[in-house]
Order: C-alpha cells, then structure tokens, then sequence
C-alpha cells in the first residue's frame, strides 16, 4: 500500500522488546488461583492493587460525587462543557497540594505552575517536544523504565543517551558517570539538551540520595540543561530515607539566586502509581518556566484530563483525612509487601537491591547466570517464564548495563499470589543447585557466597549461611 | 493567519516548536473569545455583555443525557454487589480501549449513518478527542514537511492540530461561493500542484464532512470525486465526521463509509475517518476522540501511539453503557437531530428578515453567515474591521471567514446551539438593529 511515515514504520515504540513479550506469554496462559493455578504470574507489571478497597470506601460514603452532582445539585452540564486545557482549578489546586504533602510540606507548589496531561506518558513526551529538537538528546541514568524508549523518541525524533550506572555503588549516579554520558553524547554529535531521573527510581525502587542529587544539580548548572524529575512514585516512599524531591536538593543548595537553573527544572507527576488510578489518566507537569508552561498547557488539548475524573479527584483529595490516611495505610502495606518478597528470595538464595520505594524490588540473579552475558540473561529469563512460570523484566530491558538484574513486582497481585510466586522461586532456585549436577550443594553456596561478597549491599552473607528462612 | 514565525530558542534553550506561534493561538477566533470573556453576556446580571457565538458547542439536549444519568446511576459507578468492578475499571489502560466501549462507539456511528453503513469494533481506536485523533494521525501519515490538503475555509483548530507539533503543512483546496463552497476536481489539482511547485509531497487529503464552517453535507458525487482524486495520487483521505449526528435530516448525510461500501470497500486502505462525541452528544469535556481505519497498519500503529492519548476508563465505562442503550440512542439522535433543525431555522429565518443571506446548511452548530455585502472593499481588511465593529458595538463574537483561511472576504461563522433560545432571539434582534444602522447610513452616503 501507500507509504505511511517514518514514524510509523519505524520501531521506535519498542513494542518489540522483552518487555513486551513477557507481557504476551502471560496473556496466552495467565495464572489463576481457581482456573489456572499452574499459569503465568505477572510479575511485570508495576501496578498498585493494595489500597483500592480504601478508595472504594471513600467511593462508597460519597456517591454525590459519582453522580456528578455538587452540594446535591447536578455540574453535569459544567462538566460535560469543561475543556479548558488550564485545568479544572480546584483539581490543581488539591494536587498541589497533595504534592507537597507527599513532600513533607518542606517544598510548596503554585497551581499556576502545573499542567495536567492524560497520564505521565504523554508528560514526559510533551516536555521532550518543549525542550528538545528531533536529534537533540537527553541523558538518562540506566537502568531505566523501558517505556521511555517509545515515551521520549518515537514521536518526538529526541535521542537517549544512558548514564551508566553499576551494582558497584548501588547504581548511584556519579558525576563523572555524568560527565562521561555527555562526552559519549559530544563523539555522537547529539547536543544534550538535559538529564531525566526518575526519583524513586524505577526499577530500582530507591530515592537518589542528598550526593547523587547535588552532582545532578552541579552538572545541569555547568552544562546549561535541563533537569526533568520524574516522581511518578514519591508516594511510594515506605521506608527510610526519605525523600527528597528535586526542589528539595535545588533549596538547599541555594543556587536560585546564581543562576536561571529554576526555569529548567521540570516534574513529572501522575497519580497512576500512588493512587493506583492507572485508567483515570491523570499526569502532570510543574515547571517554574512561564515558557514551558505555557507551550506544555497548549499542548495538553491533544491528551486533556477527562473532566469527569477531575471532577471525582478533585473531590477525594480534597478529603484530607481520607488521603492523610490513604498515605500512610498505603505505605505501609507496600512495605510489608516488599519485605514479604525480599524474605522470600533471601530464603532462596537470591539477593536484592536495597529499596525503599516503588512497587517492585531490584532482584540479582547474576549468580544463576550460565555466563556473564545478556544472552544468558535471556535463556534465564525464558526459563523463569516457561519452567517457574513467573513474568518478570529482564535488565536488559531497562538497558542496565550489567547482566542478571531483574525487576519484581510486588503490588500487582494479592498476597496469596506472592505466596505462590515465592514458593516457585523457591523451587526454582534448589533444582538450580541441584541440576548443575556433580557440585555439590556447599560448593555452590560457596561460589554464591563469594559473587555476593563483591555486592555488600545485599544481604550479610551469615544470614544465607545460616541457612534459617526468613519470615516468610 | 497563523503564521510560522521563526523564533530564536530562549536563553534556557526550548524547543522551536515550544517557541513556535503555530499552536495560531493569536488569531481573530481566540481574540474574540477573550473579549467574551472580558464581558460575558447574561440575561439577568449582564444583559448588554457579548453574546458568545463564536462556539461550536452543542447544548440543546442535555435534558436527555441528565435524564440518562438519572435513571442509570449504575453507568457513573461501579456497583455495589461483591467485588466492585471498580478496581478493574481503574486499573485499565489497554490501548485497545474498553471492548464493550468500542462495540457501543461502533455501533452508535452506525445508527448516526441510517444503519448504511456497518463499523467493525476492531477497527476503533479511542484517543482523547478529536483534536487528539486528526494529529495522530497526521502523525501516521506523512513526514515532517510532507502536506495534507485541506479545502477552505476550514476549522481554525486544524492550524494547530495538523502542523504545530508533527512539521507538516497545510496547503488549501481553494472553494468559493460561486458553487456553495463545494470541493472540484479543478481545486483539488491545483492545490496538488501548488505543493509540487514547492517541492513539497502531499500525502493526503483531509475533508470535513459535515463541513465546518459551512454547516453543509458533501454531495455524493463530490466524495467519489474525491475518492477518484486520492487514489489517482495514492495518497489518503481523512474524513472528519464529528458533526455526523448533528445533520438535521438523517437522509442528507453520506459518509464516505458509505461511499466505500458501494465500491465493496476496494479502495479502501487509504480512508480513514475521524468521529468524537465533542458536538453530537455536547461532551467535549469527556474527551471522546476516535480514528477509524480500513488500513490494519494504521489502525495497529494509531492503538500504539494513543497511548500518549488514552481515554480516562471511568469515561469509557459511563458512555460503554449510555451508547449501548438502544432506546436512548435512538431517542437521543432523533431528537437531537430535530432540536437543532429548528434552532437552524430560527437563526435563519431571523437572518433573512435582518436582510443577511446565509450558504444552504444542513447540518452542524454553526450558518455560514453572508456579509460582504457590507464590505467597502472585497478585502480581508475590511472583513476584520466589520468583525470588530460587531464583536465591540453589536457586542456578539462570531467568527470572520479569514481566520478559517476563506478565499473570499466577508463571510462568518455564527454558532446557534451554544446557548439558550431567549439568548439567540437577543442576538438576532441585535443584529437586526445593526442592519437597520448599515441601511441608514448608506442611505445617508448616497443622499450627501
């Protein structure tokens, strides 16, 4: 037929990496605990399914709301007529609000200085077309959430150009990483436009630390770039340390006054993840730049807020016990969750990162590997799917350049699922050290033993010693 | 109007595109919202404000939707017996968008056609609007620099819709009223050739039909002429259908579905057309959007990328069960369809006894509205100075035909179905004043 774009025929919406693969082998055989009890379990996907029954609750004791009626009359037609790309203003004006509650109250936010887009997806692409040319680049710290390889490029023409980061320092980013990234990006002849982060980070499930945020800072303020802060999960900090938003690190270091370093950065935010509304569409932008600002709110008409879910939302977060509660109660499930799956791998024989956020954790499967390879990575992550039945993202996927990393969700599915999981990890991990044959079992715990010894953050080698399982 | 201006990116380095005016937010159709909004009209408490009419938005049958709403509370939440299906409906962001959505979409753009013509579910693709949908697929079709054609006068929207954000031009399909606006071959060739001139590769044509501004169906012959035209040049054709529920009698509308279906569907990989429920139902704050294809590569590639543009779930879930209630369809179209054929004839009829001719519309919110008789000079200067006179001293925003790239001075768009029938009768007692004031001072002019 007739040519279609460029765009259109290329590839780079991704739809053809790992990561979507997985998805299609748990679709043709999905796990089910009545109707399919040997199917796939998705452990891919990074939803929050732990607290919907306190939004039903709250649902439930305010049906005004669900029949769009206000003070017991009907703003269907208002409604029906709203699409004013500023925004349904006492929508932006709780979510500022809850931002800066999800922040501690240490930063506070202008509704004026925020824009609301159908999800963060099509955030972090509208801030790629107000900040960057097609060809131009930005540089972001691997591993990192594979849909940015379709949200940044695709239809924007921007590059990515990775970070590296390694299990050395715990995937810290440094400045020479840094610095390292922006000559790569020179030799290419891609002018770096700026650096996006995603804090907490996924996959790895942790905040950047006070270090890692200054050198972000000193490196924008040097390059003259952007910084784009994606904390699409800041409600999702359950354990300590806390977070500190960007705002935060820019405060403290008072540079405001030094140079126009404010007007380039830029967050992204979306209510997907905190409060598990993935199909609302709600994402965000705040940016100090009246420019961007202006061009990004422009540009929402072509993915604005259904006004009947900003009319609901608005609503329940102006409910301030109910989303006071709603944090915490939903931290602190989260964080049973992770420790749940953690204690379960450890007594497997398999380390994590060290997290503190997110819905996933950060798993090290480097020791499992036949060889030091991706291609190893790949048999390894086939057979996880096909013999243990489990979907999970190969690190390959999120581009981390060392291989045996994989990233495990935890909140997607209900407890007794987890249980599941973990019981076929289990497994899997003992006739992994058994079907290698003629080394015995002490051998093998001591060859694991040692490849962990070189990552001390993962857990002290007495406790796999010891042989005890962790709670379970 | 909306011209490319080529900007210096700012000192903190934004994109050509950030700094760009082709989002064309500075032309006569926004300036004149602004002094609506400066001084709205309202019966009681600002009877001498602007009237808005410069709105393309449809509020007649809103009783009908509330009333929906009313006996059908179950459609805005997610009932209340076991596990709610609440959870499933907030969690889902597939692409495909809500399956019983789709089906209700396709078979309510069915009964919109007369049942002539039969939408396959599998075919839907659910963007958030229509304003969404035409530059996605702008997207699909051409390359930054490539052109689509698009006959004036046209939506001012698509300015910003088709080229800001993709690159590509618009290059117009000149039509004049010496045969009612109507697309010809003729047009259609030379707009082809002007591109070719510059060097520039069309990859497609995009017509509204229903026809904004003109508020006038394509005749059938026209559409096939078309059809001929693209495929001659193997290129597309997008049809804009968003008005299609709002013609005033079922029978005067034919889609280029239609069209295709007489021809067993044999051209029809390169048709795509465009539908929202913007104007038919008056949601344009629901964000409805849909494309719908008879090419597989554009359907598949459009699902990808309207993840960049989903529908919220909670939205899809409400209108899954209002557009799958047959009785309320059917009623609503119905009535909708006869509601605003009577608010047509009254604008019409009040018009013409003001001594204004307006095109023959038969469908959409709007009348093309015939003024150059008052202009000194058939000129685009004069067209905006009348604008201006009528937006400040008649106190009513319409639309002057330049802003919709209209070859011919001194015609405008009014809007009739965004506001109430008391509302519309003040309007056109305004402007019947204001031609009696026109009449007078010629009369005066010819009598110095």
């Amino acid at each position: 037929m007739k040519m279609l774009s460029r765009k259109a025929s290329c590839d780079s919406h991704g739809q053809d990496s790992s990561y979507f693969l997985g998805w299609q082998e748990y679709e043709k055989n999905p796990y089910h605990e009545v109707q399919n009890p040997n199917g796939i379990i998705q452990m891919g996907l990074a939803e929050n399914q732990l607290s919907f029954d306190l939004l039903e609750s709250w649902l439930a004791s305010n049906s005004d709301v669900l029949g769009l009626k206000r003070n017991g009359r009907s703003v269907f037609r208002e409604l029906a007529l709203f699409q004013d790309y500023h925004g349904f203003p006492a929508f932006k004006n709780e979510l500022v609000e809850f931002m800066a509650k999800l922040r501690g109250y240490k930063v506070a936010f202008d509704p004026n200085k925020l824009v609301l887009m159908a999800g963060s997806t099509s955030a972090n692409e509208i801030l790629m077309f107000c900040l960057a040319e097609p060809g131009e680049a930005f540089l972001l710290p691997t591993p990192y959430y594979p849909g940015f390889d379709r949200d940044l490029k695709w239809r924007t023409g921007v590059e990515i150009v990775p970070i590296h980061c390694s299990s050395s320092n715990d995937f810290r980013i440094t400045a020479s990483a840094l610095e390292e990234a922006y000559q790569r990006a020179q030799k290419l002849n891609l002018i770096v436009k700026g650096v996006l982060v995603t804090n907490p980070s996924n996959p790895l499930g942790s905040t950047m630390n006070r270090d890692e945020l200054n050198h972000l800072i000193d490196f924008a303020i040097k390059k003259e770039v952007h910084i784009i802060s994606d904390e699409i999960y800041s409600g999702t900090v359950f354990d300590s340390p806390s977070f500190i938003s960007i705002t935060e690190a820019v405060m403290e270091k008072h540079v405001d006054h030094e140079t126009d370093l404010l007007d380039r950065i830029h967050i992204v935010y979306s209510l997907s993840k905190d409060l598990g509304l993935p199909g609302f569409r709600v994402g965000m932008i705040y940016s100090n730049n009246e420019t961007v600002v202006a061009a990004a709110t422009k540009m929402s008409s072509f993915g604005l807020v259904s006004s009947q879910t900003q009319f609901l939302l608005s609503n329940m977060l102006s409910d301030k016990k109910f989303t006071s509660k709603y944090i915490k109660e939903n931290q602190r499930r989260l964080k049973k969750r992770k420790d749940m799956l953690v204690s379960g791998l450890r007594s497997a024989g398999i380390g994590c990162a060290k997290s503190n956020a997110g819905l996933f954790c950060w798993v090290d499967m480097r020791y499992l590997l036949r060889s030091d390879t991706f291609e190893a990575e790949k048999e390894l992550w086939k057979r996880i799917i096909f013999e243990v039945g489990l979907n999970i993202s190969p690190g390959s996927s999120c581009h981390c350049s060392e291989p045996g990393w994989f990233r495990v969700c935890f909140a997607n599915m209900s407890q007794e699922t987890l249980k599941v999981a973990i019981r076929r990890i289990e497994a899997f991990a003992e006739s992994s050290s058994t079907a290698s044959g003629k080394e015995n079992l002490s051998h093998q715990r001591s060859v694991r033993s040692s490849r962990r010894s070189l990552s001390k953050w993962v857990f002290p080698i007495s406790s796999y010693d010891d042989h005890e399982p962790a709670d379970r | 109007m909306a011209i490319e201006i080529e900007q210096q990116p700012s000192a903190v380095g934004l994109s050509k595109v950030a700094v760009s005016e082709t989002h064309g937010e500075d032309s006569p159709y926004f300036a004149g919202w602004k002094a609506y909004d400066e001084d709205p009209y309202d019966e009681h408490s600002n009877p001498s404000g602007v009237v808005q009419m410069g709105l393309a938005e449809n509020q007649v049958s809103f009783d009908l939707l509330e009333d929906y709403l009313e006996k059908n509370s179950e459609a805005s939440s997610w009932g209340s017996k076991g596990v709610s299906s609440f959870r499933e409906n907030a969690l889902f962001q597939d692409y495909h968008g809500l399956q019983p959505f789709r089906k209700a979409m396709a078979s309510f753009m069915g009964k919109i056609r007369g049942g002539r013509a039969k939408f396959d579910p599998e075919r839907v693709v659910l963007t958030a609007g229509a304003t969404a949908a035409n530059e996605l697929l702008t997207f699909i079709l051409a390359d930054p620099g490539d052109a689509l054609l698009v006959p004036t006068p046209y939506y001012p929207g698509f300015d910003r819709d088709l080229r800001w954000r993709t690159g590509v031009k618009i290059v117009p399909i000149h039509c004049d009223s010496s045969n009612d606006f109507q697309i010809t071959p003729k047009a259609l060739q030379a707009a082809y050739n002007a591109a070719e001139a510059k060097n520039i590769k069309v990859r497609g044509v995009l017509i509204t039909n229903p026809s904004n501004p003109l508020g006038a169906t394509i005749q059938r012959a026209v559409l096939e002429e078309i059809l001929d035209f693209v495929t001659r040049k193997n290129i597309h054709l997008v049809s804009d259908e968003i008005y299609s529920g709002s013609v005033f009698s079922s029978s005067e509308f034919i889609s280029i579905a239609e069209v295709l279906a007489a021809q067993n569907y044999k051209r029809a990989e390169r048709v795509h057309i465009v539908y929202s429920l913007s104007k038919d139902l008056g949601l344009p704050g629901f964000r409805v959007g849909t494309i719908y294809s008879y090419n597989d590569k554009v359907v598949t590639t459009a699902r990808r990328m309207s993840s960049f543009t989903l529908i919220s779930s909670q939205t899809q879930h409400l209108l899954a069960a209002m557009l799958s209630d047959k009785k309320f369809t059917e009623n609503y179209i119905k009535t909708n369809r006869e509601r605003l054929r009577k608010r047509y004839e009254m604008i019409i009829e009040g018009l013409r006894s003001a001594g204004i001719e307006c095109l023959k519309g038969n469908a959409g919110l709007f009348c093309w509205m015939n003024l150059s008789p008052l202009l000194e000079k058939a000129t685009r200067g004069c067209e905006l100075a009348l604008w201006d006179s009528i937006l400040h001293e008649v106190k009513l925003n319409i639309s002057p035909g330049s802003s919709c790239h209209c070859s011919e001075p001194g015609w405008f768009r009014v809007c009739f179905a965004n506001m109430s029938e008391q509302t519309l009768e003040v309007a056109l007692k305004r402007i019947h004043n204001f031609m009696e004031q026109q009449r007078e001072l010629k009369e005066m002019k010819i009598n110095i």
